[in-house]
């Protein structure tokens, strides 16, 4: 299955993969009038230490922790997708206590977690990260190839 | 193939889950005491604050059992398994035949002794739905609770029950709360979180007798201290269901002996989740790990195995993730080796290494991406490999060097395997 890859390399640590990952999950629209003057809870998060960066999201392993530990049984594989009920979270954070990468993140309001659904549920089922990546340095495709 | 499942949370889930990845066709019959869909044990706490509901408990999907070809015997108790002449005998005389059977009975929580407590009414534990329903049932915003137990389930039932009254105590023989997962330093700080909401503890000492007059009842501690209260809850600690194997034969210590693929000493009998023993991929002692993640990773190896294929093995380490009132802890490992801790006063984090490995954590508080420190532990990663002074401020994979990360970054599965492949 297609998923998100990042290219270190071309990274240029313009953190604007979190910006429209914010508004893809805020129903897209207009991004500046959606983000103007309030923190931004992206699901995909730009390590960057000056001289390196890169963007982390969720890797859809074919063996999650997260789902597999989930006490809720909120957590379940949809065609490949890791996706989470936010109706049945509870905000325990055993996933944020089992994902390698760091990938799952408290949700905004503290009570459930949330992470990178590959906008199956936004911008219809293409990554807004990787499209709006000005570098592609992100990139959505099979296997990683040009990774 | 017939597979008989003893149980019906998250190790018997793990169980169905991993026999149907390796066959859509082999017969799994589920037999379990309590009459219910699957639901989440854990999740008792949230029902109590109403965080979540009867329906949003279900631990898998309504047609979970009809879904994945399982005969469920919910509200029937299995009484004994005959390993030679491979049958599990039910209540009322039914025998079902298997092939392989699993043994998923978690466990049953204690209700320790004590002077005059048989003149209290209602005394309840709270590891189960129906336990959760009857302290609903009984506790108003006049009620007194008094909790015997500071541990995870104590103190997730007072936080509970705080949503409903205001009047909670809860007391414990250890000097701190949390005391099997936690240090000092961290139990202090989440005492006085604790406190702060409204959770009266009485810690250090036990109750020397219980005393009722009327409906309302009395406890006297040992410091001299009395506690009036209206509901008591037992919340002192849980013995693995051992019984059914222990009868058939099978090896038994606290729990039932068990090993990586989730193997009894008994040919074609398999034990999963809180009822069994196994080894501690950081210690390598055997214990009871009585967390849900272990339990439901266990019953899928067991799954696997008993459908006949190969079953990835992970390490089982102790690990939890616990919050109380907004408060989040998360820890894991064994705390041994050096320690380096910090702490601003409200958040708190402790790291233990020993031989070039990350041995343990405590988190309170801040604890964004603490995953990555739980695969150091659980892949054993060599510390002198990566930047771990900066892990330890910031939990990040820039830490990992360059190649390194982008083998992380890239496959998933190469996490996996240097897991599988840890000894």
């Amino acid at each position: 299955m297609k998923k998100i890859y990042v290219r270190e390399e071309w990274c240029l640590g313009c953190h604007l993969c979190e910006y429209y990952c914010a508004n893809a999950n805020l129903g897209g629209g207009n991004m500046a009038k959606a983000l103007k003057g309030r923190p931004v809870h992206p699901r995909i998060r730009v390590e960057d230490d000056g001289k390196i960066s890169f963007a982390v999201a969720c890797r859809h392993c074919d063996e999650p922790l997260c789902r597999k530990g989930c006490i809720a049984g909120a957590i379940s594989v949809a065609d490949g997708v890791v996706c989470i009920d936010r109706e049945k979270c509870v905000g325990c954070y055993t996933c944020i206590l089992s994902c390698p990468y760091g990938a799952v993140l408290p949700a905004e309001d503290g009570h459930a977690v949330q992470k990178c659904e590959l906008c199956i549920q936004t911008a219809g089922g293409s990554p807004a990260c990787a499209e709006h990546c000005p570098n592609r340095a992100i990139v959505f495709e099979e296997g990683g190839a040009s990774a | 193939m017939k597979h008989v499942i003893i149980g019906n949370s998250a190790a018997a889930i793990g169980c169905v889950e991993g026999i149907r990845r390796a066959s859509r066709t082999d017969d799994i019959v589920l037999v379990a005491a309590e009459p219910h869909h699957t639901y989440s044990r854990p999740l008792i706490s949230y029902l109590m604050a109403g965080k979540t509901d009867r329906t949003k408990i279900r631990y898998r999907p309504e047609n979970f059992y009809r879904a994945n070809g399982v005969q469920a015997k919910l509200g029937r108790r299995a009484l004994g398994i005959d390993p030679a002449g491979k049958i599990v005998t039910l209540d009322g005389g039914e025998t079902i035949a298997y092939d392989n059977v699993l043994v998923a009975t978690g466990s049953d929580p204690l209700i320790f002794p004590a002077e005059g407590l048989d003149q209290v009414e209602n005394v309840r534990t709270f590891t189960t739905l129906d336990d959760a329903e009857a302290l609903l049932r009984s506790v108003t915003a006049e009620t007194r609770v008094f909790v015997v137990g500071a541990g995870l389930i104590g103190l997730k039932c007072a936080e509970g029950l705080r949503a409903i009254t205001e009047h909670i105590t809860v007391c414990d023989l250890a000097p701190r709360v949390l005391s099997s997962i936690l240090e000092d330093a961290p139990a202090a700080i989440l005492r006085r979180h604790l406190e702060e909401n409204g959770i009266v503890l009485k810690l250090g000492t036990s109750v020397s007798s219980f005393a009722r007059a009327g409906a309302a009842c009395t406890a006297t501690l040992r410091t001299g201290e009395t506690v009036p209260f209206d509901q008591l809850v037992y919340a002192a600690g849980v013995r693995p269901n051992t019984a059914l194997v222990k009868d058939a034969g099978g090896d038994v210590n606290r729990g039932i002996l068990v090993d990586t693929l989730c193997r009894t000493s008994l040919p074609d009998v398999y034990a999963a989740g809180d009822c069994t023993e196994s080894p501690d991929a950081c210690s390598g002692e055997r214990k009871v790990m009585a967390l849900l993640p272990n339990a439901y990773l266990q019953g899928e190896t067991a799954g696997i195995t008993m459908a006949g294929a190969t079953a990835p093995t992970l390490p089982l380490l102790p690990m939890n993730a616990i919050g109380f009132f907004g408060l989040h802890l998360l820890c894991a490992g064994v705390y041994d080796g050096e320690r380096t801790e910090h702490t601003d006063g409200q958040n708190y984090r402790s790291f233990y290494t020993r031989d070039n490995t990350l041995r343990g954590y405590i988190l309170l508080g801040r604890v964004e991406r603490a995953g990555i420190y739980t695969a150091l532990i659980r892949g054993r990663t060599p510390l002198d490999a990566l930047d771990f002074a900066a892990l330890r401020d910031q939990p990040g994979l820039i830490a990992f060097a360059g190649p390194v990360r982008a083998e992380i970054l890239r496959n998933q599965d190469n996490q996996r395997k240097r897991e599988a492949a840890a000894p």
